[in-house]
Formats: C-alpha cells, sequence, structure tokens
C-alpha cells in the first residue's frame, strides 16, 4: 500500500503546516479561531496516527522498523531522512498524536490572547516530538530534540503564570541544552568513526562491537549521550529544572514537558548504540531511580502548592521508569515503556484537573481549598479516577507498569536488586498518600476560603470529553493491556537480557544475596515468582507477565 | 579580455561606481534624497557578483589564471569569497537606504565607502601576494574606519572611530611586520614561494615568528581574543547597518586571507600554528561568551557574540583536511546571513536614533511588532545553533571537522561555549516575548517596512533557512572552493562541476 511509505512524513506535515497556517491568519480579539483551527490540526494528526497501530504487522521480524521512510538529504556528511515505527516508538507516537487535541482542549478557556503565538508553537512543538518519535537518523533526531525545547521556552516565557516566568524558561533551556550539546559532541564523534549516522546501521555495528576499539571513548560517548536524555527525564540529580518549568508552564506544555522524550530516547539510541556501556551503568541508574522515587515522593507529600505537588510526584514516577528499563529484564523494559504511556496520560489529566481547578479559583495553593466535592462532584470523581490510576490500582493502567517494573526489578541480575524493588515498591505507597491526602484537603472537609468567595462550576461538555477520554483509556488500558503489550514486547523481548543469560549459577547468587527474602518477596505474584526462580522459557514468562 | 583585466575584474567594477557614487553625490542638490546613490551602489555590488560569474566562466574555459606578474589568483575560493561580500554589501546597502534618510546630510559618502571596502576585501581573497594582501586590508579597512564613526556628531561615533582606527593601524603594522619576517625567511612574499621554502629555510624561527604576526593582524581583523578590545565599543558606536557590514564582510575576507596563508603558504609550519589556533579559538569563544553574559547593550552583546562565533570558525582550523576549509567557508556563509539578519532588524526597530538600546528596551516586543520579533527570534536562535537553521549547520561543519582533525576536546570546548552562549541569546529571546515590564515604550520609530527593507530582511532570513534546511547547495559549492586551497598550488582545482550561477542563499 503507497499510503504506508508516506504516512510518517504526513504525521509530521500535518502539524507543521497547520503551524504555519495559523501563523498566517490574524489573530482577533476575542476570536476562537486559532483555537478551532489547531483543534481540527491536531485530531487530523491522531486520526493520521492511529492509522500506525491499526496497520502494524505484530508478527514482523521483531526489532525491524516500519513504515520506513529513507531518502538523502545531506551528501556530505551522509544525513538521511529516515523515518520509521517499531514496538518501542508506535504507541508513544500516537500518545503524542492523543495528547495534542486534549492539550488544545485544556488551553481553550486559559488562553485568550495571543492564541496564534500560542498555538504555533504550540503545533510546533508537536512536530518536534513526533519528529523525536519518528526518526531513525540520529541527525535528523538530534535536530528534533533540539526543536523541541524552542517552543517551549518561548512559551513559558510568554504565558508563564508568574513574574518568575523568564528565569524559568532561561533555566529550562539551559538545563536541557547544555548536555544536549556536549551530546553533539559524541554524535560527530559516532560519524567519524563510523561514517553514518543511521540508527539501524549503527545498532548493528553495535552488536558486533565494530563502533571503536577505544573503550574509553566508547564510554565517553555513550555518558554523553545517557546525560543528555537524563536531564531530559529527568532523573534524580538532574531535575532542578522541572519544578519551575512545571510551575510555569501552561497546562497545555505542562503535559508534554517531561518524561516521554527522555525516556523513550534512553531505551531507543541510549540502550541501542550503547548495550553494553548501559549494562554497565545500570547499578548506577537503577539507584538513581530508587532514591528518585523516594525523594520525589517524599517532597510531593509536603508541598503545598499542587503544580509543585504535581512535579515532583513526576519525578517519582519518571524515576520509576528508571528503574523498570535499566533492569534489562523483558519485564522491567516492557513494564517501564508501557509506564510511560501510563505516565504521560495520568500526568495529562492530572494537569488538566489542575488547570479546570485554576481557572475557576485561582490558585494552586492546597491550602486555599477545601470541601469541593459538594460542589463538584464530577471533578472529583476525575481526580481520584486519576489519582487511582497513578497509584497502580488493579484494572487502571497503573497497575500493569507498576506490577511489572517491581517484577523486572525482582527479576534483575542486579546487585542488591531486592532492596531496589522494595525501595519501588515504597514509591506506590507514598504516591497514594500523598495523591489521596490531596484529594482530601482539596474535596472535602470544610470549604476551604477561596472556594467561599468564588462560585466554580462542575465540569462542563467540553471538560467532560476530555476527562472522559483520559479515564476510558485508564479502564482500557488496565484491562486490555495485551493490545499495547503485544508491540512493546516485540522491543522490550529484544533489548532485554536473554533469559538464556540467566544461568542456573546466576540465580543462585541471587538467592543467596537477598536481604529480607520474606519481607520482600512478599509483594511478587506467586506465578511471577515461579517465572523468575527457574522456568526460563520465554513463553511462560510470558503467561506471568499479563 | 587581456587576463589582467579580468584578474581583478569585480574590483575594478566596484572602484568605478564608488566613484560614480562619489561625483553623484558632489552634484545632487543638498536636499535631494540620496536613495538613487544607493540603488548606484547596490547595481554596482550586483555587477562585481556578475564579473566574478564571468571570471568562474574564464576558469571553465582555460582553469585558474593569474594577473598583475602572478600576484592576484583568480580560482574558485576567491569566486567564492567574492560573491559573499557582493552579496554581503547589497543586502546591507538595501537595508541602508531609508535609514540614512532624513537626518543624514552625506549618505553618499557611506554608498561610495561601502564600495571602496567591499573593493579592498575582494582583492584581499584573490591576492597571492602578501603585499597585495596588504594593500587590500589597508584599503578596506580605511574603509570601514570612516564607516565606523559615521554618525557625526556624536560621543561614542568619535570614539568609535579613533578607537577603531587606532588599533586597527597597530594590528596592520603586525601584518606588514609579519611580511617582513616572511621575507626574511624566504626571500619571497609570493605565498607560492613561501609554501617552497619555509620548510627548509634556515631560520625556522624567523618563519615561526611571521605566522604568528600575521596571525596577531588578521586576528584583530576578525576580532579574535586576545586582539579583541576594540570590538564592542566600535559596534557600540557605529551605525547599525555598518556593524552588520562590518561583522561579516572584513571578517570573511580576513579569513579568506588567513586559509589561504595558513593552508597553502606555510602548511610546513602546521605543527607550530596549530597550537596558536587552539589557543586563539579557546580564548576566543571563552571570552567573548563570557563578555557577552554581562552585557545589558544589545549591540555590544553582538560584538562579543561575534568574537565567540570568530572563535567557533577557527575550530575548523585545526583538521589540515578540505573538511576544514569547506567548514570555514560555510560557517562564514551562515555567520554572515543570522548575524546581518539580526542587526538589520535592530536597525529596523531602534533607527537611526538607537533609542532601543539594552535588553530591557526589547522587553514585550512581540506583542507591538510580532513579525519583527519573530525574525529577530529565527535570528537569534541561529545565533545560537538550533537545528534547522543555519547556525546550527555551520557549528556542525566547524566542529565535526575538529572532531575529524582528532580535536574532539576542542569540539567539546566548543559546544560547552555554544551552552554558554545560548543563555544571553535567550535573555534577550526571553525578553522578546515576556509581558512588558513598562507600557512606556514606543516602537513606532520606524514602523513602515519599506520594501528594500523587507528584501535585505527576507534575503538573511531565507538564506538562513535554507543554509539550515537544505545545505547541500552551498556545501557542494564551498567544497569546491576548496582544493585549490588545501591542496600543494600547483594541482589544479576541481572547477568543472562549480555550480555556474550563485544560489539565492548567497546574494
Amino acid at each position: 500500500m503507497n499510503f504506508d511509505h508516506t504516512i510518517l512524513t504526513l504525521i509530521l506535515l500535518t502539524p507543521l503546516v497547520g503551524a504555519i497556517v495559523l501563523a498566517l491568519i490574524p489573530e482577533r480579539e476575542g476570536a476562537k479561531t486559532h483555537h478551532i483551527g489547531a483543534l481540527v490540526i491536531t485530531l487530523i494528526t491522531l486520526l493520521l496516527t492511529l492509522h500506525l497501530p491499526w496497520h502494524y504487522h505484530y508478527a514482523a521480524e521483531p526489532g525491524s522498523f516500519q513504515y520506513e521512510q529513507n531518502l538523502p538529504w545531506i551528501s556530505v556528511p551522509a544525513i538521511r531522512y529516515h523515518l520509521g515505527v517499531d514496538g518501542l516508538s508506535l504507541w508513544l507516537t500516537v500518545l503524542a498524536g492523543f495528547l495534542a487535541p486534549m492539550g488544545v482542549l485544556a488551553s481553550w478557556r486559559t488562553i485568550t490572547s495571543r492564541t496564534k503565538l500560542f498555538f504555533t508553537l504550540f503545533l510546533l512543538q508537536q512536530v518536534a516530538m513526533l519528529g523525536i518519535f519518528l526518526s531513525l537518523d540520529l541527525f535528523l533526531y538530534y535536530g528534533f530534540w533540539e526543536l523541541s525545547l524552542v517552543p517551549l521556552t518561548l512559551l513559558i516565557a510568554t504565558f508563564g503564570r508568574t513574574e518568575n516566568r523568564r528565569r524559568a524558561a532561561i533555566k529550562f533551556f539551559l538545563y536541557a541544552f547544555i548536555p544536549s550539546a556536549i551530546m553533539l559532541v559524541g554524535l560527530l564523534w559516532l560519524y567519524v568513526r563510523t561514517g553514518t549516522f543511521d540508527f539501524p546501521a549503527l545498532q548493528n555495528l553495535a552488536a558486533s562491537h565494530s563502533i571503536s576499539p577505544n573503550t574509553t571513548a566508547l564510554w565517553l560517548c555513550s555518558l554523553s549521550f545517557l546525560v543528555a536524555f537524563a536531564v531530559k527525564c529527568p532523573v534524580f540529580p538532574l531535575h532542578g529544572w522541572l519544578c519551575d518549568t512545571i510551575t510555569e508552564a501552561p497546562t497545555a506544555l505542562a503535559m508534554v514537558a517531561a518524561g516521554k522524550l527522555g525516556l523513550y530516547s534512553i531505551l531507543r539510541f541510549s540502550f541501542g548504540i550503547f548495550p553494553e556501556q548501559s549494562r554497565h551503568i545500570a547499578p548506577l541508574l537503577i539507584a538513581l531511580g530508587a532514591i528518585g522515587i523516594v525523594y520525589g515522593s517524599l517532597l510531593a507529600l509536603v508541598q503545598t502548592d499542587l503544580k509543585k505537588l504535581a512535579s515532583f510526584s513526576l519525578l517519582g514516577h519518571v524515576s520509576f521508569i528508571i528503574l523498570g528499563i535499566f533492569t534489562f529484564t523483558v519485564s522491567g523494559v516492557d513494564g517501564g515503556t508501557f509506564q510511560i504511556l501510563n505516565e504521560s496520560l495520568v500526568g495529562a489529566a492530572f494537569f488538566i484537573l489542575l488547570g479546570l481547578l485554576y481557572e475557576r479559583y485561582g490558585t494552586y495553593d492546597i491550602r486555599d481549598y477545601g470541601g469541593l466535592a459538594a460542589r463538584h462532584p464530577w471533578m472529583v470523581t476525575m481526580f481520584v479516577i486519576t489519582a487511582l490510576a497513578g497509584i497502580g490500582l488493579p484494572m487502571l493502567s497503573g497497575f500493569v507498569g507498576e506490577f511489572l517494573i517491581l517484577s523486572g526489578t525482582m527479576q534483575s541480575i542486579v546487585a542488591h536488586h531486592v532492596v531496589w524493588a522494595v525501595v519501588g515498591t515504597t514509591g506506590v505507597i507514598f504516591s497514594a498518600a500523598y495523591m489521596l491526602w490531596m484529594i482530601q484537603r482539596v474535596f472535602y472537609g470544610s470549604i476551604g476560603h477561596r472556594p467561599d468567595e468564588v462560585h466554580g462550576w462542575d465540569l462542563n461538555a467540553r471538560e467532560h470529553v476530555e476527562l472522559w477520554a483520559f479515564a476510558g483509556l485508564f479502564l482500557v488500558m488496565g484491562l486490555f493491556s495485551p493490545v499495547w503489550m503485544r508491540a512493546i514486547d516485540t522491543y522490550g523481548t529484544l533489548t532485554a537480557d536473554k533469559p538464556t543469560r540467566f544461568e542456573p549459577n546466576t540465580f543462585r547468587h541471587i538467592e543467596t544475596e537477598t536481604y529480607e527474602p520474606t519481607a520482600s518477596r512478599g509483594f511478587v505474584d506467586p506465578t511471577l515468582g515461579a517465572a523468575a526462580l527457574g522456568k526460563q522459557a520465554p513463553s511462560a514468562n510470558k503467561g506471568a507477565r499479563y | 579580455m587581456p587576463s589582467n583585466l579580468l584578474a581583478l575584474l569585480p574590483e575594478i567594477i566596484l572602484t568605478i561606481f564608488g566613484v560614480l557614487v562619489m561625483l553623484a553625490e558632489a552634484m545632487l542638490p543638498p536636499k535631494r534624497s540620496r536613495k538613487p546613490l544607493g540603488w548606484l551602489a547596490i547595481f554596482g555590488a550586483m555587477f562585481a557578483g556578475i564579473a566574478a560569474n564571468v571570471q568562474l566562466q574564464h576558469i571553465h574555459a582555460v582553469g585558474v589564471f593569474t594577473g598583475f606578474y602572478g600576484t592576484v589568483q583568480v580560482d574558485t575560493f576567491s569566486i567564492f569569497f567574492h560573491w559573499l561580500i557582493a552579496g554581503i554589501v547589497i543586502v546591507v546597502l538595501l537595508a541602508s537606504l531609508d535609514y540614512f534618510e532624513g537626518p543624514v546630510t552625506h549618505a553618499g559618502e557611506y554608498y561610495a565607502l561601502a564600495l571602496f571596502g567591499a573593493t579592498g576585501m575582494m582583492l584581499m581573497t584573490c591576492s597571492v601576494e602578501l603585499l597585495m594582501v596588504f594593500i587590500g586590508l589597508e584599503i578596506s579597512s580605511i574603509s570601514t574606519y570612516i564607516l565606523a564613526g559615521f554618525r557625526k556628531g556624536q560621543a561614542t561615533a568619535s570614539e568609535s572611530s579613533l578607537k577603531y582606527f587606532l588599533l586597527g593601524s597597530f594590528a596592520t603594522a603586525f601584518f606588514l611586520y609579519g611580511i617582513a619576517l616572511c621575507f626574511g625567511a624566504t626571500g619571497s612574499t609570493h605565498i607560492s614561494t613561501i609554501a617552497a621554502r619555509i620548510g627548509t629555510t634556515s631560520a625556522p624561527l624567523l618563519g615561526i615568528l611571521a605566522v604568528a604576526m600575521v596571525l596577531i593582524g588578521l586576528g584583530f581583523k576578525v576580532s579574535l581574543a586576545p586582539f579583541h578590545v576594540w570590538t564592542p565599543d566600535v559596534y557600540q558606536g557605529a551605525p547599525s547597518p555598518v556593524v552588520a557590514l562590518m561583522s561579516t564582510a572584513p571578517k570573511a575576507a580576513a579569513f579568506a586571507v588567513l586559509l589561504r596563508f595558513l593552508f597553502n603558504g606555510t602548511p610546513a609550519l602546521r605543527p607550530h600554528w596549530i597550537l596558536l589556533i587552539e589557543i586563539l579559538a579557546v580564548l576566543s569563544m571563552t571570552i567573548g561568551n563570557l563578555g557577552a553574559l554581562l552585557q545589558q547593550n544589545v549591540k555590544r552583546l553582538l560584538a562579543y557574540s561575534s568574537i565567540a562565533h570568530a572563535g567557533y570558525l577557527l575550530v575548523a582550523f585545526t583538521s589540515f583536511h578540505e573538511d576544514a576549509v569547506s567548514g570555514a567557508l560555510f560557517y562564514s556563509v551562515a555567520y554572515a546571513a543570522m548575524n546581518i539578519g539580526a542587526l538589520l532588524v535592530l536597525t529596523q526597530i531602534s533607527g537611526y536614533e538607537e533609542q532601543a538600546t539594552t535588553i530591557d528596551d526589547f522587553t514585550g516586543l512581540a506583542l507591538k511588532r510580532p513579525g519583527m520579533s519573530a525574525l529577530l527570534g529565527f535570528f537569534l536562535l541561529s545565533l545560537i545553533g538550533i537545528p534547522f537553521t543555519g547556525g546550527f549547520f555551520g557549528k556542525f561543519y566547524a566542529f565535526s571537522a575538529a572532531v575529524h582533525g582528532g580535536h574532539v576536546w576542542l569540539a567539546i570546548v566548543g559546544l560547552a561555549n555554544s551552552g554558554v552562549a545560548c543563555f544571553y541569546y535567550l535573555r534577550l529571546l526571553a525578553a522578546l516575548y515576556s509581558r512588558p515590564l513598562t507600557d512606556s515604550r514606543d516602537y513606532i520609530l520606524s514602523p513602515r517596512l519599506t520594501f528594500p527593507v523587507a528584501a535585505a530582511l527576507a534575503f538573511a532570513g531565507l538564506a538562513t533557512l535554507i543554509l539550515g534546511v537544505a545545505p547541500g547547495r552551498v556545501l557542494n559549492m564551498v567544497q569546491h572552493a576548496t582544493p585549490g586551497i588545501i591542496a600543494a598550488p600547483a594541482e589544479q582545482p576541481a572547477a568543472s562541476s562549480f555550480p555556474a550561477t550563485p544560489p539565492a542563499t548567497n546574494r
């Protein structure tokens, strides 16, 4: 089918052309022209991205790319316009497509002036994000990666909430740009060594250990990549930009600011081009992930500002994913990838809900709220559903990812993996604590003084549509996770360490090393325990996971 | 046509047009608009570009040719720079037409001086005899000394001109001294003779000293640290279009000389001069960027940024490969496009009186002049080096040349520097797009966007965009301009596949 070769370009072109068109339409005071235009464009993009899973060949050889488009762009250096999706990027692309119209809807009321600027930049951000997920040429990817910083920076500088906005914008840009600039050196070094920017080619070279015999240089190169990605995630000590950015960013951008881009890049490029280095550094990243979970959750617990609470909760959740993917077990990588989807959705829904509160009452301070449940029954329902999906209630989407990540951590061959699994589990408890406590303080008890002064309204039709879409997805993703896992697993099984590597000796080693075997094993599902303890056949392993 | 005449055809045309402009200026009544003179100058520069094209046809026919007893050599390299300089002059003059209307009474001089300056710069790029280079350098420098002080009656203008003149003559003295030492070491001031003899000279120290002196002299012209102290003051005092001109064209010409001298003339001393280049590059990048961090005045900020950009360009010099030359050439084109663009937007916003000068003056500009701020934002992003802009590929080629040449650490220093650099560009960019602190400022100084200015801005903007999205054409061109430089002088450059017409990006 001819369409299949151009679909990815169409997905990129639609928002780009849309941005240009919106920039050319004159702006009128109070008119919704640009809102509607942006909504139409993002919906078309969403439909186009839905084409991908629909016609995806799930049975194709794992690791192969589909819907590929590979054209020469620049001859020297050899840069190609190479796009493609595999099991990893398939659903992330759809996710990006889905979040965009939601972002437009979330901005419907809040963005009233300078709409042209806002939606033009918003669509450019969309182009950059989709480009990151779809590019298979390292150079093209880097282009989109850097491009993704610009709209967000400008939008924070323009639409930031407080007087602090200019500082926050610059901080965000510097945090992301400086490591990316260093990454460019790594990229150039790779090119000089191998003569190609093509990701599949580099992956093959990496698999046959023929990138460079110089291990030190290879290490530095892998670190330059990893640090740039880790900042964008963010991983624990590199999260300095997160809080300011999230606090200042308008809802539609807070939804896309953190998490998936960095995590995807780690999964794709760090794991793909530097498999050995990534495995060597995994214990450090797992430790940082575990620290991030506790650190983020504890800080979220003590926040009085809702946006700050959300940003630290984001840090906790992203750290959770880091913990999962760096275990290099099938469940860990699969669960981590699935959790990127879930975390992005939960985060987005949460930011939208906070935005709704802010639209009505004009404050993010928890202390100003209280007793809203009686006034906004629908809203509190949505808050609770979102919170439960985030906490990981069984049957909702969060459970699948969290469970797989924790079981992956238990199966991992990394030293002290049981400790990390236990620490990870505390994250689940903490997130339940701060989310539910937040809901209690905002929605229950006596009426706070802000709702006393202003009378808000419950969800309107637009907000209902928006939030039910999220709630529906939480449920469907929780109940029918194999729909997503089918694609994700082709990536996970390929990337994770092969079960054949689990020699009995290795397992004995793990067994003797555990600290509190009874207490920590308590969490693990018995079927999975069996899989982890001895059944090395992939089929048995799979059965245990779903 | 005699080959002597053909070898200097663009320079001759520019001189004729410059003289015509001066004569016409004297004959025009005092109150009349000086715009026709500007157009005359623009046509002059266009004809010079076409003349370079004629030279190219001749190269296609007979190969590289020389004139005036071998002192002037026309090759694809010199033609590339002729086009670049002609393009810069055309764009800057287009934007100057309205700038010099009204308050200025001597606009004709400006147009003539711009043409004379361009003559000198072009002469620099095609000379293979160091004394000839010196003559070109002096012609271009004297014109720019006068242009720098063009806003007569203002203290900063006089300071700018005087400072530039004093320090500039000092630097040319160094250059001349370098030539003398070269003659002492090799008995010649012709680049190919120097190349043949400098490796076997009985006084190697003399040769090294000569290279150092030439580097100092040219380092001043391209404002490399530590010879940069004049730059911020001169840029601040000079009129904005003049800054656009003098921050790009003379630098391109000086880099052309540097490329010829180092790669073609003294490759035998490469182990010695490479160290100097490294030091100069690191110092320029670091001092330029750190200095820019502290600036409030936008023109001073761009002055420091131009120091840093000269350093980035110099990074490419560390590789002795065609990559290095083509990277440097590409960078000079990209830098010209984006820097001229940024300065022309400043010109358009702050006008002749220069009322908007500090970053705070630009706060909230996007509300009042959305198109202008979007353009300025685009040029700033290109200066930062964001992908899909010319600045990115410029940096990319320059740094990949360094990595190719084994100087990974220099690329790391450079890119870390560009990380620092994005801070001050962003300060301006964020100011443009944040809500205004005070509403008292009016940006109505030059509200009318006239056709020539729009054309100039469109040229700069399109060039920056095309260089960032489809650099293939220009890259092809710079690659064909390199062979004569890097290889032994006897080798024929691959001129046959050189594109016959200059692409739009070069104008």
